[in-house]
């Protein structure tokens, strides 16, 4: 038997990403990586802004994102985000540009802990990508 | 009667009416295509947002605990419309439509004595609103300068939606906008988005979901991004029905300046024959005469 999956990624604009023959996802989940492989237990959870990396027979691929939320049901991963960038068309100035806005945002100091909590990971996810 | 002259000039303003009217129709059908794409394109988002969200509150055991902005407050006293219209006109009824139906539903607001907060997205919904209901606005938002509804912008919408609920000042928040059915066809539609109403489309799904980490939270953290969600899908719904309401009307536009170029031709011509019918009678009685 196969040990590959489904996983579809939809932003708001489009479907941007759909791919079946995946042997296993690791998302930033809210509470850690996880790592999903197939008959994974049905599970949703939410992203904290990390990589998402998708291995598969045709390539591996890397993804940020800044949120969003995972389903995982009957070997299909849906993966809803609103911000998701492929690393590989991520250039120096672009993660220079988000890395600043992550910053700017994480000085304000009216900010509630866990959007505080979820901006300083972005920081640190940002800083290691360069 | 008319002279020639001014009828010639009447000719030529339509004719230059029409040529514009038929410039805006062929835009309006080219951005209709974008923009019914990009409706499309948009539905599976909202779609998975929706079920994952129905599966979620099927799950909620404590409906008493559950976020406020699945269960509402408890209270019906305030409302909040969110009217969503376009920022340029000549689009046929689009606008009107709209307003017609938010008006009607304000009124039914007022007369069971609550209140009635009005948030307006596009001027041309303001214009209309502010002479009746200006005091009941609060707050009105334009997206002049982008050029397609972006996700972006829902998202301020919602998050200042969410930001006003949080602070306690409505109870009920219903979304006006017009859903896109086909070109000729849209339909107005009034869709409650605070608290979440997802009766009648109870999902009989009893597949158990592990949650991590728990329900609640994971409900209070996608809730507020499923109201940007459906305020962007109505962005989308709208942005295609506004094309498509254009190009129709644009097209009767032409259509009628047609009609308007051949009746004015026509009056033209026999006022030109009747001068020249006058000029001979003039000529042929003065040498009989002679």
């Amino acid at each position: 038997m196969s040990e590959e999956f489904k996983v579809e990624i939809v932003n708001p604009e489009k479907s941007f990403l759909v791919k079946d023959d995946v042997s296993e996802v690791v998302v930033p989940a809210f509470e850690g990586e996880m790592g999903i492989l197939k008959d994974h237990i049905s599970i949703i959870s939410f992203l904290k802004p990390g990589i998402i990396k998708i291995l598969s027979k045709s390539g591996d691929e890397n993804y940020y994102v800044e949120d969003g939320i995972v389903e995982f049901k009957n070997n299909n991963l849906s993966i809803l985000t609103s911000t998701i960038f492929n690393l590989a068309d991520m250039d120096k100035s672009k993660q220079q540009d988000l890395l600043k806005q992550a910053e700017e945002e994480a000085n304000k100091t009216d900010i509630n802990d866990q959007s505080k909590y979820l901006v300083d990971q972005k920081v640190e996810v940002l800083k290691t990508l360069n | 009667m008319a002279s020639l002259d001014d009828l010639k000039k009447r000719i030529a303003s339509v004719k230059s009416t029409q040529k514009i009217t038929k410039a805006m129709k062929m835009v309006a059908a080219a951005k209709l295509r974008r923009a019914q794409e990009s409706a499309e394109k948009g539905r599976p988002y909202s779609e998975k947002m929706n079920n994952v969200i129905l599966n979620l509150s099927n799950g909620v055991s404590d409906k008493e605990n559950a976020p406020k902005l699945l269960s509402g407050t408890g209270q019906e006293k305030t409302h909040l419309c969110v009217v969503m219209t376009s920022d340029r006109g000549l689009c046929g009824g689009f606008n009107s439509n709209i307003i017609k139906k938010a008006k009607s539903y304000f009124a039914k607001i007022l007369d069971e004595g609550k209140e009635l907060k009005i948030i307006t997205v596009g001027s041309k919904g303001n214009d209309q609103l502010k002479r009746v209901y200006g005091d009941k606005i609060i707050e009105n938002i334009s997206f002049k300068e982008s050029k397609n509804a972006n996700y972006f912008d829902a998202d301020k919408v919602g998050k200042m939606v969410i930001e006003k609920f949080e602070a306690g000042e409505f109870d009920i928040c219903t979304i006006f906008y017009n859903q896109f059915k086909n070109v000729i066809t849209q339909i107005p539609q009034a869709q409650q988005i605070i608290p979440l109403n997802n009766e009648g489309e109870e999902n009989s799904s009893e597949e158990s979901y592990e949650f991590e980490p728990d329900e609640d939270e994971i409900l209070s953290n996608l809730l507020p991004k499923n109201i940007s969600t459906q305020i962007f899908k109505a962005m989308l719904e709208n942005s295609a029905s506004e094309q498509g309401s254009r190009m129709s009307a644009m097209d009767n536009a032409t259509r009628n300046a047609g009609e308007m170029v051949d009746k004015l031709t026509i009056e033209y011509n026999r006022s030109r024959q009747a001068a020249i019918t006058k000029e001979l009678i003039e000529i042929i009685s003065g040498a009989e005469s002679l």
